[in-house]
């Protein structure tokens, strides 16, 4: 059979090229058609590495961990982009971005797709490193993109923020050529992680402990694992709403995915210090922090942005526990929050243009007075909040039951900061829903076929996960160990 | 590893770290400035010295790239700046110097400890200058937490990029990749500074960071 050789290079030149013309179209309504195609190519050339084999080159990779990532990330990319079409009509006509505005808006899209691409195929560590920070860089522009004072804090917030990130993670890539130089000889085998993984076993302990330590702050930082947590609820309610949905469904994992990567070298290597316990601790942090945030939330996007740093927390927790079965609730439970946050974003996107705002307070009755929004908002906090039948269910169920075998007492604080979540959602999610709708108001023209293609997806995924899918699954759970 | 070379590397990688303390108790902009200029013309003399030493060509291409664009442009640009925009020219500090000092000083111990620990793992050379890597990146740090001033966060920032350049440079054999990777950042880095203090002066009147507390996004 022919390698994904090929396809990956098409994964990566589509986004690339279209972000070039881009940002030569000057035609906005043209450029958001273009966007949607190139995203549609993207995902199906993605979808093509579910058949055909691995390869590891120097530069790039595709194995059984990251390819479900790569068409996780292009399917997502393709419905914010079809959303991002619906939504940046209205922010044309309210006036709040214009023409100029957009042609960098959309040129900056495909070229995150592009950088989140490269950072998840990398096969070299210098390379994710850089990939990552291109994306980092690409968002920030993107966040200050309403220029209003507020974007402009939370877009200078999140540049100081992740940079520093960026900066620690590179000492520590630093620091890992460091401690397999004397294994690997000098030049660019040393940054090759296929290579690295081979030799792991022979790498010096000490300096791998220690480069670990800075490459869970940096990449961290941009997992948004408190307490390093702060730039995000900012980036995620001051920038457009498609940059939201992207950053919190998307960026967050392909940060994960990196911290993962390096988690398998450490435990290749068996003598350094062990990930887990580190992982569990912040992850169990940003959990109960992030619970108890949600409560005197009073911005809708802020409200969800604290949410994710909730699952992210969840997610980080299940891979410090470890073991098969956890690991497999936090490869599923990252697929699961992805496509759910994203569509709740869509939904809150569409909402808070029809009320002209993103204040929890102004936007009340939505079953009454926008009933797609309202019912759509509710699925979405329901499946978020983790209530069966949906997949995010199946996730936190799993991680629950593996941690009560390995651990009662961390179980139970995992249940009491789930449920403390729960309880907020609730409360705000009713009175938006629930509340006294006002004064009638025009229907929104919201493209719901996003938001319901992912909320469709995790119900399937609850009710009845494909197969194929859950082995795929189960394989690289076992890989993490 | 002749005595000299090793001589050399530690007096300029040190220059660095001192060149770092310098940084801290600078109160008005432009010194500020200068200091840094100073700072990465030293960073680029310790790269070269890197290259000649571990006789690896490229790196003289980084230390070129360290001398120009921040020992000259980027001094020079955030110069203009300054002019242009009729910035406050002194630098608060939210921590007393003295204070901040003993922080630095804390941090220099902290990067010594947890360096020289490797015995096996690296030569002498190699060690001691991650050490003192660490030691630039974590006073620049400390200089973003200690300063409210916009562009001496900026400052902090790319004085922490040093560090991390003076690593990589030592890390022998360090591919190529990384060194553009990290020059690279420095300009679309830069690009972005450049949009952020132009609009934070359109929209607060003045590249204070102080002025951002009132609006407590963080609290909503």
């Amino acid at each position: 059979m022919t390698s994904a050789l090929p396809a990956v290079e098409a994964v990566l030149a589509i986004p690339f090229g279209a972000a070039a013309a881009l940002a030569l179209l000057a035609d906005y309504r043209l450029s958001s058609r273009l966007n949607v195609a190139a995203a549609f190519a993207t995902l199906v050339v993605a979808v093509t590495l579910f058949v055909l084999p691995g390869f590891a080159t120097p530069y790039l990779l595709i194995d059984d961990l990251n390819v479900v990532f790569v068409v996780l990330n292009a399917f997502v990319a393709f419905t914010t982009s079809v959303f991002s079409a619906s939504y940046i009509g209205h922010e044309v006509a309210s006036g709040r971005l214009t023409p100029r505005n957009l042609r960098f808006y959309h040129a900056m899209c495909q070229f995150l797709a592009f950088a989140m691409n490269l950072a998840l195929t990398a096969n070299n560590i210098g390379l994710m490193w850089a990939a990552l920070e291109i994306a980092t860089l690409t968002t920030v522009a993107m966040v200050g993109l309403y220029q209003t004072r507020a974007a402009i804090e939370a877009a200078w917030k999140y540049f100081i923020l992740g940079s520093v990130g960026i900066a620690l993670a590179l000492f520590g890539t630093i620091l890992v050529f460091m401690a397999a130089r004397p294994v690997m000889g000098e030049g660019a085998d040393g940054m090759v992680w296929t290579l690295l993984m081979a030799h792991a076993r022979a790498f010096d302990p000490t300096l791998l402990d220690l480069a670990f330590v800075f490459l869970m702050l940096g990449y961290g930082t941009k997992v948004g694992l408190v307490p390093l947590h702060a730039w995000l609820p900012d980036a995620h309610a001051e920038g457009p709403t498609p940059i939201s949905a992207v950053l919190s469904g998307l960026l967050l994992n392909v940060a994960l995915y990196i911290v993962l990567r390096f988690k398998l070298l450490i435990d290749a290597n068996g003598r350094a210090i062990a990930p887990g316990p580190l992982l569990a601790t912040l992850g169990l942090l940003s959990l109960l922090f992030a619970a108890f945030m949600l409560y005197r939330r009073r911005d809708v996007k802020r409200l969800f942005a604290f949410s994710s740093i909730e699952h992210m927390g969840i997610i980080v927790f299940a891979f410090g526990i470890g073991g098969p079965l956890a690991n497999f609730a936090g490869l599923f439970h990252m697929a699961m929050h992805s496509l759910t946050k994203s569509a709740i974003f869509f939904t809150v996107g569409h909402i808070a243009q029809v009320k002209g705002s993103q204040r929890i307070a102004d936007i009340r009755g939505l079953t009454v007075s926008q009933p797609w929004l309202g019912w759509a908002l509710l699925a979405g906090v329901f499946a978020i909040a983790g209530l069966p039948p949906m997949g995010v269910f199946t996730s936190e169920f799993l991680v629950v039951s593996s941690t009560f075998a390995r651990s009662p007492a961390l179980a139970l604080i995992l249940v009491f900061g789930i449920l403390v979540a729960f309880g907020a959602l609730l409360m705000h999610v009713q009175a938006m829903a629930f509340g006294d709708p006002g004064a009638p108001e025009p229907r929104s023209r919201a493209s719901t076929a996003p938001i319901l293609a992912h909320l469709s997806l995790v119900l399937l995924a609850g009710i009845y996960p494909p197969p194929p899918l859950v082995a795929w699954f189960e394989h690289v759970a076992a890989m993490l160990r | 590893m002749s005595g000299l070379a090793f001589d050399v590397s530690h007096l300029l990688a040190g220059g660095l770290v001192l060149i770092s303390f310098m940084l801290l108790y600078q109160t008005r902009l432009y010194a500020l400035l200068n200091v840094y200029a100073a700072q990465a013309v030293a960073l680029s003399l310790a790269v070269a010295w890197q290259a000649y030493v571990q006789d690896k060509p490229h790196l003289y291409a980084t230390a070129a790239i360290a001398f120009l664009f921040k020992a000259a442009l980027i001094p020079y640009a955030l110069h203009r700046a300054i002019d242009r925009l009729g910035m406050r020219r002194d630098v608060e500090n939210v921590v007393g110097i003295g204070a901040t000092m003993l922080a630095g000083l804390a941090c220099v111990a902290l990067a010594i400890v947890v360096m020289l620990r490797f015995e096996n793992a690296a030569d002498a050379l190699a060690r001691e200058d991650l050490a003192f890597a660490l030691s630039v990146i974590l006073l620049g740090l400390l200089m973003m937490v200690v300063r409210r001033n916009a562009v001496s966060m900026v400052i902090g920032f790319m004085s922490l990029e040093n560090g991390l350049i003076l690593a990589a440079a030592g890390a022998k054999g360090m591919p190529l990749v990384v060194e553009f990777a990290v020059a690279f950042s420095v300009v679309v880095a830069l690009v972005v500074i450049w949009v952020f203090l132009f609009r934070l002066r359109d929209r607060f009147g003045a590249v204070d960071v102080g002025v951002l507390d009132e609006f407590q996004g963080s609290r909503r």
